[in-house]
């Protein structure tokens, strides 16, 4: 049907979400200080030309509030992110090692974690940690391994069952050796595609945890502050302070999953998809 | 039947053990708390003025002082007897508080969960059955788009569109937080639940509908569907012959799955529709360090989605022939 | 040998699918090349070719059930007439049919009988297949059973049974006794002859020469997808009756023959080499291998070698 070379579409795809995310967080780190800027001559305004996404009560232009909230977002993302992953990748290469006992265990533990709605365990943990930057990062970190450990447990339990690990066991070499030769190589591509496709939950949730009132403070421009804060003037029919910040925070999402999908199918060597 | 016995009877106390484990977790998280339960709940200025046998007892009832294993086994003893403690904002039992709230979030929250469910399922078994084509293009292009939106900001843009411009449905708000049940007409709540469950079943269905179409993909791959086609079957008779028990399996475990993810949005939702529901009660009591209401409603839903995945087992072995008559484990 | 009539024509198939090499180029693999087969009524033709050589995409091609990124080239004729893919829609499961490998081909989750009768309820329906099973032994408890319920000797049977139910003029089955030891596989083949004696055209895809021998009129001998001959079962007595080297090859690999087996393997649909694809592991191969290599009549039978006398 379609003529184009897929793969290099997917490749430009990736290029492109990711260069996106960089501005993105890029633009939003050097407006930081652009975003807490007051100014009453201009409050209120519609959205236009300069201020594209409009102003709100205060005058503050929104759209370097907005970039500012959705930088500090991604960053709060990338580091929630890349804990879980790390949690993930060792539960899951531990949960497929070290015998039926520490299997059953993890994936108790699993099971626990998937059984408490994400966001009252994040309620619980902002809690546990007097709320603020650090409960929000424990909170997400703590929460979103689960998938990930699973993936990689399977992935893990069938690489030991290839030809050549059990070869490399029978060789007597180090588990160590196994793991770091053999077994890593294989994981890899979908470790990092499993860390990217984090990404976009972790900031869904740590946006929702910071709009009920339980993760960074208000003074910080977080977009879940922002959206919180624009609800008190939805009724007076200011809808661009929730509308545009929204629109920037899914199209954030929707490019990490791009970027995520696009990585995934490039690193699978025989698809034959377009 | 013995095996089913036995393997009913290893998922209730599964169950049990995950519920216990679920309210030891949680106990160690408010008991960590930085949060000092008695200002928290007392206030600074009730402290002042309060005789130091006054807050001795208190002190006693909060349990400072007492290490958290026996804290721990005290509440959890209360709890078993039913008496989950006193909620401090309600002023209320916590089990009349979340019985209360419960009632009210748990038919909105089973109209979005039969909604996404009966909607997902049907958009994702449209959608895998054609893959590649357009209506499957749009439907997945809808799923993967609200999937990556936030609910509260779908409920914001709801808000708006249904509430401030066209004014159809009220703003949330106009039922103030605390107002009895039994007070508030059924109209009224039939207009307030509206939006929340809307907003509910919208994000549910983009999640039941990308796993149900990951399914169907698979199935119409499958070397079963591919002698159907031998066999000339095809279109809807295929899907009536193989399609359907084979996506409904997975399909059970999704949407038993999938209450905890309602369960999370409801939070959410109810916070910003002002609905009185248990997600609600969970922000205010997290908010205002409600500790044995925050306790209660953790170890409430958990118990409901744990038992959402139970029933989703049991069915699962009642519906598939080969664990009904084969007597094999899952 | 009397004239019959032609049921399935085969002339030149070919079907490719697009694919991705490592990097970004895309390529067509070429699966099947210039395949010739025919089948008359009341004959049984067997492919004969290894395991993994692409002779399922053969059967899936003629029922027009190939994946979405596959495409069929070169001509079918059904009967004389060009087979389209909406005829082949509308005979398959009824006039053409296919026996498949095993019971996983079966859905897990529906009864034996239901599935069978394709959902249908109707009396003729269920006498038909009452009918069916009754002639080949079968009880009528088994169409109660899921497929996991079915013990081995029961699988073939009712495998065999789903191409009873149409009026099957042309049956396909591929690689139907795999894995069952030469007592079940002479009675499998014994309902594939009942049907081939009753009428009609039989197509039996399968890796093993000497079971084909057994049963079939002629066997075509496939190789890295294509066909290198088409012989009389009678022209495998003697080596020197036959007409392809490679042929020759399986013949001295039987084990009443001295299992002697030739070195090498299957060229890979990617490497395939110029001309004829049988050349790097062939002994007589000369200069005249490397260019198109045509499917001639030869002593009776066709041949795919410009060498072969």
């Amino acid at each position: 049907m379609k003529m184009g070379n897929g793969r290099i579409r997917t490749a430009v795809f990736f290029g492109a979400a990711v260069l996106l995310l960089a501005g993105i967080t890029l633009a939003g780190f050097l407006l930081s200080r652009e975003a807490m800027v007051t100014d009453f001559s201009r409050k209120d305004l519609a959205p236009g030309l300069p201020y594209l996404f409009g102003t709100d009560w205060l005058g503050r232009d929104m759209l370097a509030r907005a970039l500012t909230g959705l930088s500090m977002s991604i960053r709060l993302g990338l580091l929630a992110a890349g804990i879980s992953s790390l949690i993930a990748l060792g539960l899951g290469i531990a949960s497929a090692t070290m015998g039926r006992a520490v299997d059953s265990v993890i994936t108790f533990i699993i099971d626990l974690v998937m059984g408490i709605p994400h966001i009252l365990l994040l309620i619980l943990i902002s809690y546990a940690c007097g709320k603020g930057f650090q409960g929000v990062v424990i909170g997400v970190s703590l929460t979103h391994w689960t998938s990930l450990a699973r993936l990689i447990r399977g992935e893990v339990l069938q690489l030991r069952e290839t030809g050549y690990v059990k070869m490399a066991e029978k060789l007597g070499m180090s588990r160590f050796h196994i793991a770091w030769k053999h077994m890593f190589p294989h994981l890899f591509p979908q470790f990092l595609v499993g860390l990217i496709l984090l990404f976009p939950h972790a900031i869904l949730h740590e946006a929702s945890i910071t709009f009920l009132g339980f993760g960074l403070s208000p003074e910080q421009p977080a977009i879940g502050i922002i959206l919180s804060e624009s609800m008190k003037y939805l009724a007076m029919g200011k809808w661009w302070l929730a509308v545009f910040p929204g629109l920037l925070l899914v199209l954030t999402v929707v490019l990490f999953d791009t970027a995520g999908e696009s990585l995934r199918k490039l690193l699978n060597p025989g698809s034959t998809h377009d | 039947m013995r095996h089913h016995l036995l393997f009913m009877g290893k998922q209730a106390i599964r169950m049990i053990l995950l519920l216990a484990c679920v309210s030891i977790i949680a106990f160690f998280l408010v008991s960590v708390s930085p949060v000092d339960p008695l200002q928290a709940n007392v206030g600074q200025a009730a402290l002042g003025s309060m005789s130091q046998e006054q807050i001795g007892k208190l002190e006693a009832y909060w349990g400072v002082g007492t290490p958290p294993v026996q804290r721990f086994l005290s509440w959890a003893s209360d709890f078993f007897r039913g008496d989950m403690g006193v909620s401090l904002l309600y002023r209320q039992e916590v089990s009349q508080v979340i019985g209360a709230k419960l009632s009210n979030s748990l038919w909105m929250m089973a109209l979005a969960w039969l909604i996404s469910g009966v909607v997902g399922f049907a958009l994702g078994v449209l959608s895998g059955m054609r893959e590649g084509s357009i209506l499957d293009k749009v439907i997945k292009g809808y799923s993967l788009l609200i999937a990556s939106t936030p609910a509260f900001w779908l409920a914001l843009v709801l808000l708006m569109v249904f509430a401030v411009w066209l004014k159809v449905l009220p703003i949330g708000l106009s039922v103030p937080i605390g107002v009895e049940a039994g007070s508030v007409g059924f109209w009224d709540r039939i207009r307030h639940a509206v939006l929340p469950a809307l907003t509910l079943s919208i994000t549910g269905i983009s999640n039941i509908t990308l796993h149900t179409r990951e399914k169907m993909i698979e199935i119409m791959g499958s070397d079963y569907m591919l002698f159907a086609r031998a066999r000339g079957e095809g279109g809807f008779g295929m899907f009536k012959n193989h399609g359907f028990r084979n996506v409904i399996l997975p399909a059970i475990t999704l949407q038993f799955g999938s209450i905890s993810e309602i369960f999370g949005g409801s939070v959410l939702v109810e916070q910003i529709f002002s609905y009185p529901g248990l997600g609600q009660a969970a922000v205010t009591a997290g908010i205002g360090s409600d500790v044995p209401l925050l306790l209660g409603i953790t170890v409430i839903s958990a118990a409901i989605v744990f038992g959402g995945n139970l029933t989703a087992n049991l069915l699962y072995g009642i519906v598939d022939p080969r664990i009904r008559r084969g007597g094999g484990s899952l | 040998m009397k004239e019959k009539r032609e049921i399935l024509k085969i002339e030149g198939m070919n079907i490719s699918f697009k694919q991705y090499e490592g990097g970004f180029s895309k390529t067509n693999l070429d699966v099947i090349r210039d395949l010739d087969v025919t089948v008359h009524e009341g004959e049984m033709v067997a492919v004969v070719g290894s395991s993994g050589s692409g002779k399922s995409l053969l059967a899936h091609g003629i029922l027009g059930i190939l994946p979405y990124n596959a495409s069929l080239g070169g001509r079918i004729l059904y009967q004389g007439e060009e087979l389209t893919q909406e005829k082949k829609e509308s005979l398959r499961g009824n006039e053409i049919v296919l026996v498949p490998q095993s019971v996983a081909f079966l859905d897990p989750l529906m009864k034996i009988g239901p599935q069978i009768r394709k959902g249908k309820k109707d009396p003729e329906s269920m006498a038909k297949l009452d009918g069916i099973f009754q002639g080949y032994h079968l009880k009528k408890e088994v169409q109660e059973l899921y497929p996991f319920e079915l013990s081995g000797g029961m699988n073939r049977r009712v495998l065999v049974s789903t191409a009873m139910m149409g009026e099957p003029r042309l049956v396909i089955a591929d690689e139907p006794t795999p894995g069952l030891h030469m007592k079940m596989v002479r009675r499998v083949m014994e309902h594939f002859r009942e049907l081939a004696d009753k009428g009609a055209g039989v197509l039996l895809i399968t890796h093993d020469l000497e079971q084909a021998l057994e049963v079939a009129d002629r066997v075509v001998v496939f190789y890295a997808g294509t066909t290198v001959e088409d012989a009389s079962v009678s022209d495998f007595e003697r080596e020197e009756t036959l007409r392809h080297p490679y042929s020759k090859a399986l013949f001295r690999a039987m084990p009443r023959n001295g299992f002697q087996f030739i070195p090498g393997t299957q060229p890979y649909a990617k490497e395939m080499p110029e001309g004829c694809p049988f050349a790097p592991r062939c002994g007589q191969c000369r200069e005249n291998c490397r260019k198109e290599i045509p499917f001639r009549e030869l002593r009776g039978g066709k041949v795919r070698c410009v060498n072969a006398v």
